[in-house]
């Protein structure tokens, strides 16, 4: 299957799961949120433009905007990220030169503890902006920490459950570059 | 211009992310004020059509609920029938004819039953999509009620469905009475729970006690009056304030909430009209 065609698929699926399972839930707490959706970024290939992945990471936050009839809510966030993930991958895989070797960022190709990193900064940089906005109109310092941190929880062991279920394999390709 | 270009060149990946962060702002508060945004009735038919799809699969799994919670609304009205209540002895009393809807009276709300088919309870804004739009008389600022209370007021329509803000939303406010004391104050959401409302406005010189209804006004023009809304659940304490902050269950249950009916107030234009034209000689 083509990457294309990949992504695609991934992008009408994660958008499905977050409006149809996570956000139809009945509610835990006020602080938790469940969101997935936004893995979508996160696995995304690395061979993207840092223009064309900042372009699809506001469509796809609109999106589902447009299902939540916020819009530009999930956008800015989704935004920020997609903006963002080139630097923190760059960081973290500076040395070994996974993103030539690699078609995406997955545990295979950066390894357990860089890519726990990478998740978890891209995770609370997602919610702490989306949870900002929010708390723009609505809400207390409490109600903004207390958010922030329980919906990350939330959100990583969705992120921990998807990556044991859905394990990507990835072959290394040696003469691509 | 040279150095203009060239910096542009060089940061054009931050300044487009600069640009796609205003737009997508200014769509959202832009859609916080006015509930308007670019592309929202085209999108509100797509993201419509998916979640009648989805609905006809779930809608199966709620019918036992549905159908007691119709039961229960049928048999609430057949207790208001007129052939309930005895006749009083008119041979030696007065008698005014209370009947409400007659040939002398106009009619001033009509009802429309309406499908849900979207519907959030876990969010902070929380809206539900209905399977009825303008070409089926539906307009924003109209009242939506559910079996068993009330459930928001319609923000946008597109063709075939509408977007209703639900109770549950912290934008949502509502001038509410106290049926017992006939006291007024407004309902709005802490978001807390999606059980529980809050009354605030309500004078400490009032008595209030838990398990009052709380309905509907004829103050505002959205609904009309004595319609259920809650009963009081808690009154939390606040010595600092002259006035009652009460904890409200809502009647409305928001979880599995599967047939709406639609307000249309028909003399709300007249209503607002004169309000506005009055509010213009003023000033």
């Amino acid at each position: 299957m083509s990457e294309l065609l990949k992504n695609t698929i991934r992008f009408i699926l994660f958008i499905l799961v977050q409006v149809f399972i996570l956000f139809k839930m009945p509610p835990l707490h006020r602080f938790v949120t469940p969101y997935l959706y936004y893995l979508y970024i996160l696995w995304l290939p690395f061979s993207l433009s840092r223009m064309s992945l900042t372009f699809v990471g506001f469509f796809f936050g609109l999106c589902l905007d447009y299902f939540t009839k916020t819009p530009g809510l999930h956008a800015a966030a989704c935004t920020l990220i997609a903006y963002v993930r080139p630097f923190v991958i760059s960081v973290l895989i500076s040395q070994e030169g996974a993103d030539k070797n690699y078609i995406s960022p997955s545990i295979v190709s950066m390894g357990w503890a860089p890519y726990a990193t990478y998740v978890i900064v891209l995770t609370l940089l997602h919610h702490t902006y989306l949870v900002l906005l929010e708390w723009l109109n609505f809400g207390s310092v409490m109600y903004f920490i207390g958010k922030v941190f329980a919906s990350t929880a939330v959100s990583l062991l969705l992120v921990l459950l998807t990556e044991m279920l859905f394990f990507r394999k990835q072959k290394f390709r040696t003469n691509t570059i | 211009m040279r150095n203009v270009f060239l910096f542009i060149r060089r940061h054009f990946n931050f300044l487009f992310f600069l640009v796609l962060q205003i737009i997508a702002l200014s769509f959202l508060f832009r859609f916080n004020k006015f509930h308007q945004a670019a592309f929202l009735n085209v999108s509100t038919e797509i993201t419509g059509r998916i979640n009648e799809r989805y609905n006809n699969i779930e809608y199966y799994f709620q019918l036992k609920k549905t159908n007691e919670s119709l039961v229960q609304e049928n048999a609430r009205l057949r207790q208001q029938l007129k052939e309930n209540y005895e006749a009083p002895d008119s041979l030696t009393r007065l008698i005014h004819d209370t009947i409400r809807v007659d040939s002398t009276s106009i009619i001033k709300y009509k009802i429309m039953e309406a499908k849900v088919v979207g519907n959030t309870t876990s969010l902070q804004d929380n809206y539900l999509t209905i399977h009825r739009g303008f070409d089926q008389g539906v307009r924003p600022n109209m009242g939506v009620t559910g079996p068993q209370g009330i459930v928001g007021s319609v923000v946008n329509v597109s063709k075939n469905f509408a977007t209703v803000q639900s109770m549950l939303h912290y934008q949502f406010k509502y001038v509410a009475k106290l049926k017992h004391s006939n006291e007024t104050g407004t309902i709005g959401w802490d978001g807390l729970s999606p059980l529980y409302v809050i009354m605030k406005g309500i004078p400490k010189s009032a008595k209030v006690e838990k398990g009052d209804t709380v309905l509907t006004t004829q103050l505002t023009s959205t609904f009309p009056a004595n319609l259920m809304i809650g009963t009081v659940a808690e009154i939390v304490p606040d010595n600092s304030s002259s006035f009652y902050t009460l904890k409200v269950r809502a009647a409305t249950n928001f979880g599995n909430i599967e047939y709406v009916y639609v307000i249309d107030n028909l003399q709300y234009e007249e209503q607002k009209m004169l309000e506005d034209s009055t509010r213009k000689k003023i000033q």
